[in-house]
């Protein structure tokens, strides 16, 4: 069970959407994890250094934010920790192939009415929602 | 050096958006697809209002002959519908429904020094390494027989 929690949800998707803005409107690239990554992985990207920016302010930001407010950022998870690898590495397979993720299709993509982003985000929501009930449903799993 | 720092900045951001939002929570985002148990549509919210800032923002940033930092835009032409995007898209949610975890949630929560987090990111970084290695090797074999 987790809170249903309407109005830092709103916020946090507000900040989210602001941050694809503000690269676009900085440096003309799609706030998408899954490009950014991939530029970091060899062979390198020669555009690596705003890369690994964006990627270490998104991994230190949690942190300062817990620091600087104590806001409880909350954090469980339930899945064992082999299919949290098995999950890691369809992940990883599947947003290479399919040129995005939740970021750079699903909000990004979307918001550009981009008719990959469009059918990619409907394939991968539809198929996390089949996913996560037959684990639970079907399998009686985590 | 403005150019990696904006970056820097812009992932602060984004980093901070990911936290609130219970993106990096693979308990809620679970919860999310779980509509036959017990159902936390919070993120429906998130995704609403980061496709709404997106939508709005974009329309006046791109009216723009260039970004303010860079010589041009870096947008993606492709328009086709492939097996690639497809199957790979498939692919992706279903990992994202086994482990609750997306790219742009599980990278921001490695900060919150969750062990999950660090597994998984490994193990994606591996999928996309071995994927993007099993493309390149593939390619001048499918340049050569079309």
């Amino acid at each position: 069970m987790t809170e249903f929690t309407p109005l830092v949800s709103l916020l946090g998707g507000a900040l989210i959407g602001l941050a694809s803005v503000l690269l676009m409107a900085f440096h003309g690239r799609i706030a998408g994890m899954t490009g950014i990554l991939t530029g970091l992985l060899p062979p390198i990207a020669p555009d690596w250094a705003w890369r690994a920016a964006f990627l270490g302010g998104a991994i230190i930001a949690p942190a300062l934010m817990v620091l600087l407010t104590g806001y409880d950022v909350g954090f469980a998870s339930p899945v064992p920790t082999p299919w949290v690898i098995i999950g890691g590495l369809i992940v990883g397979v599947g947003v290479f192939f399919g040129s995005g993720c939740t970021s750079g299709h699903g909000v990004c993509g979307m918001a550009r009415l981009s008719p990959r982003s469009i059918a990619a985000t409907a394939v991968f929501m539809g198929a996390s929602f089949v996913t996560v009930y037959v684990v639970r449903h079907v399998l009686g799993g985590f | 050096m403005r150019r990696t720092i904006f970056a820097g900045l812009i992932g602060l951001v984004f980093g901070t958006g990911i936290a609130i939002s219970g993106m990096a929570n693979p308990a809620k985002v679970l919860n999310f697809f779980d509509l036959a148990g017990d159902w936390d549509p919070s993120l429906a919210f998130v995704m609403g209002s980061a496709l709404l800032v997106a939508a709005v923002g974009y329309f006046f940033v791109l009216k723009r002959d260039r970004p303010i930092l860079e010589p041009r835009f870096h947008l993606p032409t492709n328009r086709k519908l492939d097996a690639s995007l497809l199957a790979g898209s498939a692919l992706f949610g279903i990992g994202w429904g086994i482990a609750g975890f997306c790219p742009g949630g599980a990278i921001p929560a490695l900060g919150l020094g969750e062990s999950a987090a660090w597994i998984f990111v490994a193990a994606m970084l591996v999928g996309i390494a071995a994927a993007k290695t099993a493309r390149d090797a593939l390619r001048p074999r499918v340049a050569k027989t079309a």
